[in-house]
């Protein structure tokens, strides 16, 4: 597919607002937004969804690139902590570069703290979405590159949730140095007599 | 415990401490120190005949001081490893004058007084952080009398009277006569929910339940005895908690509900009064107890900073280690390849740090069975077309990840892009443009800021937040739903040290009234010390921007940690303000004067290349 432009200007990006059911909706007027990212140069297609990370909303995302020969894309919805890898994952299934995706964080930054300013929330959201969209025009391809793991996990701390951490890594195969500051493991939970809920022994 | 010390896959380093870690996700490099035991614990059968002739006592930590140790010494019974151990601060030394008897009674000969710290590299793909917690010190709490009054204890004390392997054998004994008490009395919440500014103000979560099994334990060794537990709420929320609960009021256990205000011990039976207002009679009471228990609450580990710095790691407001998302990563740092359970991330009983801890292990195995992990494509490139050979990269870089130019042979730096974590500081230290930060790239930064202020930008707080720490703190906000003005238009950078100057003075350029820089804090960053790059930065321009003329107020620097939505929040509300205050004049008056900085900048230029041509 698209992922290198044939010739400079031939952009085609899809743009998708994304409602979260009233996360977003309630405080943003959605089909506003959409209509204002129409009107932005490159932008090949807008859809609106109720939930974009939902399957319908990705395969609505599948579907445009393809329809559309898409070569960028633009979601406007939570914070990309949570779903960037989503989306990635998304337009890579359709052999778009996961890097021509860019997130537009309208949620968290935008529809959650601006409750009672719908008019100029919705301004700000435009603004984001243009933003975004001015930012996807530069982005290009790339690739990942692989690191090999060391099969050996290093666990700093040898009370319980040490102990318990370093015996379920161990039981499954792997190495484990298990760093332990006293002369002893066991932590505070050595100290206890009895433990609830079960009022038996500690150690 | 014990399956740990014998696990063949488990190299068990006590005594030891992580001096450093390098390296990244699969690639951890690890520094431990192993410091000296003084008793070699391969060779040590634990018979205990050193402790015997050793002529020192000291309080026994274990114990809670309640009775004494030697210098030499077994931790506890059940210790692992089941070693003898050597407290040199403790150790009257081998001077055949001073002493130097348990070195003579060892018979395994594996006592050395010269024991050294042993400096121990290893390889890790993945780190779980598990350093737990402290118990709050009550002392400052004095109306309770902890530190005046013999028969009052704190529930780790508890714990050490009631048990078999304790001081007294398991005979629970009031410290003032040794006698076994007929009352007792709790007070919860001790440095727990506290407003008056001693203690903490979150809910130590584990308390309640430790009272209630205290008070059961009791009940069973000591049918009969009055036991009252004073609280301000019960939290018996879990799986099996409420019967819990149940039963110990069953057993005759009063709850009142009431914290008492005052404590005072009757000098000859050295009985305790407290004075409590009942909430829910509404009564003041009074209750003569002979022994007191204060629940005290968890505390962050006062050591804490250093695994932090050593991970990378931020803590939420508590002071416990932040996890990548309350809800969908509680277990992920956000430090990749970096997990963390039990009471580093909140205070926690047994049966959840046990759950985390496995959730933890579940999490670590995915990178350690896949056995290789994709690295973002973020790292930084050099046109070595535009390169000077200054060298500045090289130095900036927090990872050593680049390799410094040679001048004489014209040869430019290279990144070693598997060290490189993609900060962004050189890209922005390069005066050249010769650094390409691959998806953080100048012309896709300066086509947003450009987006931003294409409309209205005198209305706009144009807004550069790392990802790490001020961007995760807006979205803390936006989960917190506080409230705060629309003004702010917010650019997302890996690290606050990418913010290059150009995109500051094009910003202004633009007509942006206030430019606002947010990164984490000093102690937080992401990118080892790039945050130092960010405000050497600031400074620069805060100068050059006075020598223009133009307020150096309107660009700012702000330190926002991931936990602090509160301060982003705060930032936002403020800065609204500071929008309002620039003037259009003003606006207009920087953009004229940036506008003849950069044509006598593209005038120089242009004279240059005429030279060249000529």
């Amino acid at each position: 597919m698209a992922n290198q432009l044939e010739k400079p200007g031939d952009l085609r990006i899809g743009v998708f607002v994304c409602e979260c059911g009233l996360n977003i909706a309630g405080t943003i007027d959605c089909a506003e937004v959409s209509k204002y990212a129409e009107t932005l140069d490159d932008v090949a297609v807008v859809v609106q969804n109720k939930y974009t990370c939902a399957d319908p909303g990705q395969n609505e995302i599948k579907k445009a690139i393809v329809e559309h020969n898409l070569n960028r894309v633009v979601v406007a919805s939570c914070t990309p902590k949570i779903h960037e890898p989503t989306f990635r994952e998304c337009v890579a299934d359709s052999e778009l570069n996961p890097y021509l995706f860019e997130m537009v964080n309208i949620r968290e930054h935008c529809s959650w703290v601006h409750q009672n300013e719908k008019e100029r929330a919705t301004e700000k959201a435009k603004d984001l979405v243009r933003s975004g969209v001015a930012r996807a025009r530069f982005l290009e391809p790339q690739t990942e590159m692989e690191v090999p793991v060391t099969k050996a996990a290093l666990v700093i701390g040898g009370g319980i949730a040490g102990i318990q951490a370093a015996l379920d890594l161990a039981d499954g195969g792997h190495k484990v140095y298990l760093v332990e500051k006293e002369p002893t493991i066991g932590g505070i939970m050595a100290a206890l007599d009895k433990t609830y809920p079960t009022m038996d022994c500690s150690i | 415990m014990m399956d740990v010390g014998r696990h063949p896959r488990i190299e068990l380093m006590t005594n030891s401490e992580v001096e450093s870690i390098a390296g990244f996700v699969g690639n951890f490099n690890v520094t431990v120190r192993k410091k000296a035991r003084y008793v070699d614990p391969n060779e040590c059968t634990a018979c205990a005949e050193c402790t015997k002739v050793c002529p020192v006592a000291v309080p026994d930590e274990y114990q809670q001081g309640f009775s004494s140790r030697r210098a030499i010494y077994l931790p506890f019974p059940q210790a692992v490893p089941s070693s003898y151990v050597l407290n040199m601060n403790d150790c009257l030394g081998n001077n055949p004058i001073a002493c130097g008897k348990c070195a003579e009674v060892c018979e395994k000969h594996c006592i050395n007084y010269d024991d050294q710290d042993e400096l121990v590299n290893i390889e890790a793909g993945v780190v779980i952080a598990a350093t737990g917690m402290e118990v709050y010190d009550p002392t400052e709490y004095d109306e309770y009398g902890y530190t005046r009054f013999d028969n009052v204890i704190t529930s780790m004390e508890f714990e050490r009277l009631i048990c078999a392997g304790g001081p007294t054998g398991g005979h629970f004994l009031r410290p003032s006569d040794r006698k076994t008490p007929k009352s007792i009395g709790f007070i919860q919440c001790i440095g727990s929910r506290s407003r008056d500014g001693r203690g903490n103000p979150y809910c130590s979560n584990i308390c309640c339940m430790n009272t209630v099994k205290d008070t059961l334990l009791l009940c069973d060794h000591y049918p009969g005895i009055e036991a009252k537990v004073f609280y301000m709420d019960m939290r018996a929320f879990g799986k099996g908690f409420e019967d819990l609960y149940m039963r110990s009021k069953e057993e005759g256990v009063k709850y009142i509900r009431g914290i008492p205000g005052e404590i005072t011990k009757d000098a000859q039976t050295d009985n305790l009064t407290l004075t409590v207002e009942n909430t829910t009679t509404g009564r003041r009471e009074e209750h003569e107890l002979e022994m007191l228990v204060l629940a005290q609450g968890v505390i962050p580990r006062r050591d804490g900073e250093q695994v932090k710095k050593l991970l990378t790691l931020s803590t939420t407001s508590d002071g416990f280690i932040m996890e990548s998302h309350p809800k969908l990563k509680p277990v992920d740092a956000p430090t990749k390849g970096v997990f963390i359970a039990g009471c580093v991330e909140s205070p926690k009983d047994v049966k959840d740090s046990v759950t985390q801890a496995s959730a933890a292990a579940a999490r670590a195995s995915i990178l350690l069975n896949a056995g290789k992990t994709k690295i973002e494509a973020i790292t930084s490139r050099i046109d070595p077309a535009r390169c000077n050979f200054c060298g500045i990269c090289a130095q900036v870089c927090p990872y050593n990840a680049i390799i410094a130019p040679d001048r004489k042979a014209e040869k430019a730096p290279t990144v070693i892009q598997a060290a490189c974590a993609g900060c962004g500081a050189c890209a922005a230290e390069c005066a050249q443009d010769a650094i390409i930060m691959r998806h953080f790239r100048d012309e896709q930064i300066m086509a947003q800021i450009e987006a931003i202020l294409e409309i209205n930008p005198h209305q706009h707080l144009l807004t550069f937040a790392c990802n790490w720490c001020s961007y995760a703190g807006g979205d803390n906000a936006g989960t917190a739903r506080l409230q705060y003005p629309t003004t702010c238009r917010l650019i997302r950078t890996m690290c606050s040290g990418r913010v290059d100057e150009k995109f500051v003075i094009h910003a202004f350029r633009l007509g942006a009234p206030i430019v606002l820089v947010s990164g984490c804090h000093f102690s937080d960053c992401h990118y080892i010390n790039a945050v130092h790059w960010t405000q050497k930065r600031m400074d620069r321009l805060w100068n050059k921007l006075d020598k223009l003329g133009i307020r150096p107020e309107r660009l700012r620097l702000e330190w926002i940690s991931a936990a602090e939505g509160q301060k982003f929040a705060k930032v936002m509300r403020e800065l609204e303000a500071g929008v309002k205050e620039v003037s259009e004049e003003e606006i207009a008056h920087t953009m004229m004067v940036l506008a003849e900085e950069e044509a006598k900048r593209e005038e120089k230029i242009s004279r240059r290349m005429v030279g060249v041509e000529g």
